[in-house]
């Protein structure tokens, strides 16, 4: 097999591999917020809250107590 | 670190880069002017001797506009919306402080000996990559030092978590490190020689269709990473802000900067189709393009969307105008791309008008717009003055938007016309015209292109004189608007 055509077949199965992980880090994303890990759309809110004294958003995650608050 | 009460935001390094923004705006678009105008009447060319031809302007026209207007619009941006994101001011460390003076200062001084050598005649011929290899080593080093100041602000950083913003802006420093060094790598050929010809000339360290490829993987992703991921950096930080609405959906931002990391650096193939690079990799340019249509208007509609509801805004602030008609300009560039870089499309579309037809109406639509705006957002917050004029951003938003229409619907008739009659043969085959002919046609479409030029320069000046304005006798502001930016 020609080098060139060996550059070919790893082109293709590169970006189908890269196609699997990018499907997976959505799933991972609608998932991890609908198990209330994450509360990504609350970051959000960076832009509009960003004076430098306002209380930081500081984390992805969902806090213990918010958290108990969504269960109930 | 301890919140402090007293403590504010520094914006030095902001405003001086929101000055060569202005300047170098200026500058890029008299030359393209200039030029356009050249194309139309070609006695123009014999202004300046050999420094105002249109091969010598040509290349500064494109550096001027990218990597002065454009990475100074990125800039000064980048100093203002880093601070408010990660919620930590520049003042609270002299080093990032330092660094990002230095940075301006060597960039101010490189931007203006590169622009030089390219008026003398320095080039090593590669489109968007013209600079030789001593102007190479000093941008080298503005990088470097935009990225320490980038990454030790976010060491110090309240803010935990990246804004969508920060990640597009650590993806143009990234993408644009890894290109950039891969694409200039060339031996001088003085030292090689040992002392022969000048010191400037160099030779690309990769020959013929390698040298091609490699070229087009970064000439593409200038486009990629400056044209697009620190504009989309902008948009997803000034929209909501000047809006008041949070972006629509936080994880389609993420996944769109994903999908656009992954897909748009191979999309670069498709500047070589038809020539000698292997079908395989042609091909997958062309698929590649075609899917980069999904990550840019998953951004782009996420933007409008986030003013659902909201709409009358549009009518109320001119700034948020602005913003809208760039994102409507993103999705309109980034499906003209995808179909020219169709196989059979690009057989007609490759080397016509069409295709600077296309960059402009991705340039003069969505960058320059959306730089624009970032900055007259920033001027009542940066200078704590109201925005001098609203009647003339008004003016200026409609006089440009004509500008940017007549633009590219000229070049894309002419670029069409001249596709088809480069083509055409007769019952023999042969062709049934001669290059002049097509000159002959275009011609009036290449004026309406001049005058179109004339236009949008005339409203960049409305801009500059807006800012300065703003500036210096704008109303002074007792305190700090939250969203929508006074203007009188």
């Amino acid at each position: 097999m020609e080098i060139r055509e060996l550059q070919a077949y790893a082109s293709f199965f590169m970006s189908i591999f890269l196609v699997v992980i990018l499907y997976w880090y959505i799933i991972y994303l609608y998932r991890s917020e609908k198990k209330g890990d994450k509360d990504y759309e609350k970051l959000g809110n960076i832009a509009l809250d960003d004076e430098i004294d306002s209380r930081p958003i500081n984390t992805s995650s969902v806090t213990p107590s918010e958290k108990k608050e969504k269960d109930k | 670190m301890q919140s402090n009460a007293a403590l504010e935001y520094d914006y030095t390094v902001a405003k001086l880069f929101t000055f060569t923004t202005i300047l170098f705006g200026i500058l890029g678009m008299i030359i393209g002017t200039l030029i356009a105008a050249q194309l139309a009447f070609p006695e123009l060319n014999y202004l300046l001797g050999e420094y105002g031809t249109f091969s010598r302007l040509r290349p500064v026209h494109t550096t001027v506009v990218i990597y002065g207007f454009t990475l100074s619009g990125v800039f000064a941006t980048f100093y203002y919306v880093s601070q408010r994101v990660l919620k930590v001011s520049m003042a609270e460390s002299k080093f990032i402080m330092f660094m990002g003076k230095f940075h301006f200062w060597l960039y101010f001084v490189g931007a203006l000996l590169a622009t030089i050598s390219l008026l003398l005649g320095y080039s090593q011929s590669k489109e968007y990559a013209q600079y030789e290899w001593p102007i190479d080593i000093v941008i080298v080093i503005i990088w470097v030092s935009w990225g320490v100041a980038m990454f030790a602000l976010i060491g110090i950083r309240r803010e935990k978590a990246l804004y969508i913003s920060m990640w597009y802006y650590i993806a143009c420093f990234l993408g644009v490190a890894m290109l950039y060094l891969f694409n200039n790598m060339a031996v001088p050929t003085y030292f090689a020689s040992g002392g022969l010809g000048s010191i400037m000339h160099s030779v690309s360290m990769y020959s013929g269709t390698n040298d091609a490829l490699v070229q087009w993987w970064w000439g593409h992703n200038a486009v990629a990473f400056v044209f697009t991921v620190p504009i989309v950096a902008m948009i997803y930080y000034f929209l909501p802000k000047e809006s008041g609405q949070a972006i629509y959906s936080y994880k389609l931002s993420l996944l769109s900067f994903w999908g656009l990391m992954f897909i748009y650096l191979w999309a670069g193939s498709h500047h070589l189709l038809w020539s000698t690079v292997p079908d395989w990799m042609q091909t997958m340019g062309s698929v590649f393009s075609v899917v980069l249509i999904l990550p840019s208007w998953g951004s782009a509609i996420n933007m409008l969307l986030t003013m659902k509801g909201e709409w009358n805004q549009l009518t109320e602030n001119p700034l948020i105008k602005f913003m809208v008609l760039a994102s409507t300009f993103y999705m309109l560039s980034t499906l003209e791309g995808p179909i020219q870089a169709i196989k059979s499309v690009n057989a007609i579309a490759h080397f016509t008008d069409w295709i600077p037809g296309h960059v402009h109406d991705g340039v003069l639509g969505w960058v320059v717009f959306m730089i624009m705006a970032g900055l007259f957002h920033m001027a009542p917050r940066m200078f704590k003055k109201e925005i001098y004029s609203k009647n003339l951003l008004e003016a200026q938003f409609w006089l440009q938007t004509t500008a940017v229409v007549l633009y590219f619907t000229s070049m894309w008739i002419a670029g069409i016309t001249q596709g088809m009659m480069w083509r055409a043969v007769d019952e023999y085959g042969n062709l049934m015209y001669s290059f002049i002919d097509t000159v002959t046609v275009l011609h009036p479409y290449y004026a309406i292109r001049a005058l179109s030029g004339v236009l949008y320069l005339t409203g960049f000046l409305m801009f500059a004189y807006n800012m300065i304005k703003t500036m210096t006798s704008g109303r002074e502001l007792s305190e700090e608007p939250q969203f929508r930016s006074p203007m009188a």
